[in-house]
């Protein structure tokens, strides 16, 4: 695939991914067809998925949008097939491409060029679906087309200025995730927004379907929820835990967006000895009663919490049990 | 019988009274042992399942056994209740029901009191009950049994007066207040029976009726998943056997009443069916009111208090009022035409 | 004349028929009306997350089983999802499609017990006993599958621990069409009555935006009008095979969860049909290490159950237990916004409302 050609397709991908007409169902589909991406619909592929895994990289970055795909067409069969095709596929790719190529440019602008063809085909699933939702805009298919977009960006830049790296974004990664544009979205937001030193550290959890994880500096913690809501529309907390690591202790915030499918796992490091975070109840509803949770087994302490009690053990219960080095006051129990 | 009522008043006589009365409360409490194992029975097989089976045949010695339980257990008085307010309710509250019966005409010559006023009697009467129960809710101390002595008090007065305003009705076709009286003026044939020419003091009395039984859909008073047991909450053994059996009592009389009012009392559908004892025909038909009764806890949800409330003032009241005019205008006017 | 009131302190639970287990509401009331409510929970904290951390990840399974007892298969599954993922396990198909059979099962016995126990809620005393007995067919298949009841233990890190047994799979067949004539039949006896209707249509309103806002998941969200799935929207085991619709409503009151509910059995008897159809060959247990360690990682997998979202935070050292488990149990998130909807309603609202976030206790406290 030669760059020009690449650019070429992208711009076309694109085009056909904005357009939310019937019509860009047939622009998309013979192409998609040609790419050999059909397959992708067929109910037989999660079977092979397994074995094809290194054949078909492709398929990886189909698997990206194609969980998205989710909700736009009620009868698409390749969701979870992609997916952990594309879980699979990185580390075989990981294991080819670094020997032979300068990965960074290279790596880019493939990433970029699956991600736009893969949210062309999400543009173009949805009318082919049911036609369940054809008034709003669905929320998965925006997220793939802007995704599209970002890593079409990072293409060419990439392209522009060789091994040049975007936004103050890492060393590019061994193997590009299909959610990197999203961690470079949120950490450039939360550096500019709130403290260029508030992000302590910044990753892509793989395992964990390429959640994004970003690590925020205690004392920049509220201003950076109540910007993520604002900004990023984050507005469901899905999951809010505390973990003792012996040396410090973690609060962990799993949240995501009903208006762009975007999810996040944010973490917040907090001194071991007098644990203390700010309490985000003030942005979430929802943190209320887990940061009480929190607070009852680990002894986290969350100012601006409107009512920071113990409430799962009795009020006048010694010591805080998930603790590491919890001693129950009988051991037999 | 009718004789025995209007002699003056000796020692014989009231030694009659009184076994015939212990007779009588005997009778009531077989009838109210086999209520509670009837309403069993039906509930189970509306709900699919075979209900008690095992204490005696066909578990028969069910409730028996049950009352015999309740009897002996320990008598638990919370030590914060109102002691002597405590104990007197269940009586408070049983007397009335057991008082009621006695104007109740079970045949043309099987009665107890033949008072003109027996409609007047009965609901005046059992708006006694009402003081025990709140009585009970309030000397148990319990703040669940308050809110139910309470929810009681306000239910039994709002549905005692569409429940009397829409017996008026029969009473001015009856011309009397006697019940005996008003069962007279049914006899001939079915369609001669109150339920019709009165349908609409009907349906307002029976609504009104199984709210004043405390019974499903109106069993706000006791409530089990919202007030837990209610104004009997703190009460136990024979106490609480008093307020069952108040329950019981009033749902035997009250379907004898509804069967009085609305169902010609001891008579016939048919005269050709006369030759059949009157007792029977009064047992059939009360046995009918009773299962609706029991099929309505099979059938429905609980009404809310508020909406019992618009219920009972905002819409069974001006029915029951509407009804009394409606019925005097037409009697008017069949009289017109008839003299 | 003013008259003296006085606001009463009403403690509802822990021992209380209508909070389904030992939750306790303490509520100031004026009359009948609610001027404030604290929930108190805690009654049936077992420490899971605790225990967990010395026991092995079999070991966990069967306490899940007992956190939402009503819905133990999902409990299993996101536990053993995690720890797959963790372990990037595939796990063959024919387990797959055995866990979504027995899930959706859950689901339909979970909202069978939930419709049951509403209703009784509501006062209405036979619906419960209808459901029961259906719900009672549903653990007989269980019970056929796995010898348990209630609490299952019967998927594994890799698969299922039994396969079906000769003639499982007609059963669950043949209770499809049962349970739809039955539906019928439910709906003939409690959706159209006034008096239900009255009681539930408009009580315990709120709208998407504090759905949103106070996380809460299942019906619970979804009666207002948010298509939120977590089978269709981030498919896990192999949901994405099977066709089926996310029924909302807009409403956002109890007569919409209520109706809900009841669309969503209607949903699950859908996969199940297709899922029997579709029931592939082969074995149900992936070749997984006797001792299982996952690598060093962390994962949150989530896993749409009866209630809502159940998640589950597995942190690995990689070591055979984890070293921290959090469960997010959808009944523990769901019921924080009862305090909110609580003020200003009726004790018998109050009843109405927390019978229809539908908790179990063993979840919210885990």
């Amino acid at each position: 695939m030669t760059e020009h050609k690449d650019q070429e397709q992208l711009q076309e991908q694109q085009a056909a991914a904005s357009g939310e007409a019937p019509a860009a169902k047939d622009t998309t589909k013979p192409e998609a067809a040609a790419q050999g991406e059909a397959s992708a619909e067929q109910p037989a592929e999660k079977g092979s998925a397994a074995e094809a895994k290194p054949a078909e990289a492709p398929e990886g970055g189909t698997g990206a949008a194609g969980r998205n795909e989710g909700p736009a067409s009620s009868g698409v069969k390749a969701e979870t097939s992609g997916r952990q095709a594309a879980s699979g596929e990185a580390p075989a790719s990981d294991g080819e491409k670094p020997k032979r190529l300068d990965p960074a440019e290279r790596e880019a602008r493939r990433a970029a060029a699956l991600a736009a063809r893969a949210a062309a085909q999400a543009a173009g699933e949805a009318p082919a679906g049911d036609g369940e939702k054809p008034k709003r805009l669905d929320p998965a298919e925006r997220e793939a087309r802007r995704a599209a977009a970002l890593a079409a960006k990072a293409a060419a830049k990439a392209a522009a200025g060789g091994g040049d790296e975007g936004e103050g974004a890492e060393p590019a990664p061994k193997e590009p995730s299909p959610n990197q544009p999203l961690l470079d979205k949120i950490v450039a937001l939360i550096r500019d927004q709130v403290a260029p030193d508030a992000v302590e550290d910044q990753y892509i959890n793989e395992v964990d379907s390429h959640l994004p994880v970003v690590v925020v500096k205690n004392e920049h913690w509220l201003k950076t929820a109540k910007l993520l809501k604002q900004s990023l529309k984050l507005d469901y907390l899905i999951n809010l835990s505390g973990v003792d690591y012996e040396t410090y202790m973690e609060v962990v915030y799993h949240i995501e967006s009903f208006q762009t499918g975007e999810k996040y796992c944010l973490k917040v490091r907090t001194d071991r000895d007098a644990p203390s975070i700010a309490s985000v109840t003030p942005v979430w509803s929802t943190a209320n009663w887990p940061e009480r949770e929190v607070y009852d087994l680990l002894g986290i302490q969350f100012p601006g919490h409107p009512d920071l009690r113990r409430i799962l053990l009795p009020d006048d219960w010694a010591g805080h049990p998930l603790r590491k080095d919890y001693e129950p006051l009988d051991p037999e129990v | 019988m009718g004789e025995l009522l209007t002699r003056p008043l000796t020692w014989g006589s009231f030694l009659t009274f009184f076994l015939m009365a212990v007779v009588l409360l005997l009778i009531i409490l077989f009838m109210v042992t086999y209520a509670i194992y009837a309403e069993r029975k039906i509930l189970g097989y509306m709900q699919s399942r075979i209900g008690p089976n095992r204490t005696g045949k066909f578990g028969l010695l069910q409730t028996p056994a049950d009352v015999l339980k309740l009897l002996i257990k320990e008598d638990v008085i919370p030590e914060k209740a109102d002691r002597p307010l405590f104990k007197l309710a269940p009586v408070i509250a049983f007397v009335p029901s057991f008082v009621v019966l006695a104007t109740i005409p079970y045949s043309e010559h099987m009665y107890f009191a033949d008072l003109d006023i027996g409609v007047l009697y009965y609901v005046a009467l059992s708006g006694l009950t009402v003081i025990g129960i709140v009585l009970g809710g309030w000397a148990s101390n319990n703040k669940y049994a308050l809110i139910g002595g309470m929810r009681s008090a306000a239910q039994l007065v709002s549905y005692a007066i569409p429940l009397v305003i829409s017996a008026v009705g029969v009473v001015l076709m009856s011309g009397t207040m006697n019940l005996r009286g008003i069962v007279e003026g049914q006899a001939g044939w079915f369609w001669n029976w109150n339920f019709i020419p009165q349908i609409l003091a009907f349906v307002v009395f029976v609504i009104s009726a199984i709210a004043e039984l405390n019974r499903t859909p109106f069993d706000l008073p006791e409530a089990e998943s919202e007030l837990v047991a209610g104004y009997h909450v703190e009460y136990s053994g024979f106490r609480f056997a008093f307020f069952m059996l108040t329950e019981y009592v009033y749902m035997i009389a009250m379907s004898a009443l509804i069967t009085t009012l609305f169902f010609g009392g001891w008579h016939a559908p048919a005269p050709f069916l006369e030759f059949i004892p009157g007792f029977i025909w009064f047992l059939l038909k009360f046995c009918g009111v009773f299962f609706f009764i029991i099929w309505l806890r099979g059938t429905m949800p609980r009404i809310r208090i508020d909406q019992l409330m618009s219920l009972g003032w905002r819409v069974l009241l001006p029915l029951s009022l509407g009804n009394i005019f409606v019925t005097a205008i037409v009697m008017e006017i069949v009289k017109a035409i008839n003299g | 004349m003013a008259l003296r009131t006085e606001e009463l302190l009403l403690n509802v639970g822990p021992q209380h028929p209508s909070t389904h287990g030992v939750f306790r509401i303490v509520v100031k009331i004026d009359g009948e009306i609610i001027k404030e409510a604290t929930p108190v929970m805690g009654y049936l904290h077992r420490g899971t997350e605790k225990l967990a951390e010395n026991l092995n990840y079999t070991q966990i399974i069967p306490y899940t089983d007992r956190m939402d007892y009503v819905s133990a298969m999902t409990n299993n599954y996101v536990l053993v999802s995690a720890v797959e993922k963790l372990m990037q396990l595939e796990v063959p198909e024919r387990a797959e499609f055995l866990r979504v059979i027995v899930m959706e099962l859950q689901r339909i016995a979970s909202h069978l017990l939930w419709w049951g126990t509403y209703l009784l809620d509501i006062g209405a005393m036979s619906p419960f006993l209808f459901a029961f007995r259906d719900r009672e067919i549903i653990i007989e298949l269980f019970n056929e599958l796995c010898g348990a009841r209630l609490t299952y233990f019967y998927m594994r890190v890799g698969g299922v621990k039994w396969d079906a047994p000769d003639g499982w799979i007609q059963k669950v067949r043949d209770f499809v069409p049962y349970m739809r004539e039955r539906l019928k039949l439910y709906d003939d006896l409690v959706s159209g009555n006034e008096i239900f209707l009255a009681r539930i249509k408009g009580v315990g309103r709120y709208d998407a935006q504090t759905a949103i806002d106070y996380g809460l998941s299942g019906a619970n969200l979804r009666c207002t009008g948010v298509k939120r799935d977590l089978r269709k929207d981030q498919p896990y085991s192999v949901y994405d095979r099977f066709e089926f619709d996310v029924p909302t409503r807009t409403e956002g009151d109890c007569y919409a969860r209520y109706l809900l509910r009841i669309e969503e059995i209607k949903q699950s008897l859908r996969i199940l049909e297709q899922a029997v159809e579709m029931f592939p060959e082969g074995p149900v247990m992936a070749k997984v290490p006797r001792v299982l360690r996952p690598p060093e990682g962390e994962v949150y997998s989530r896993v749409e159950s009866p209630r809502g979202e159940i998640g589950c935070y597995v942190v690995s050292k990689g070591k055979d237990s984890p070293y921290r488990l959090k469960f997010r149990r959808p009944s523990f998130v769901n019921l924080q916004i009862l305090p909110k909807l609580l003020v200003g309603e009726s004790i018998t609202n109050l009843i109405t409302i927390l019978g229809a976030t539908d908790i179990v206790v063993g979840e919210v406290d885990a």
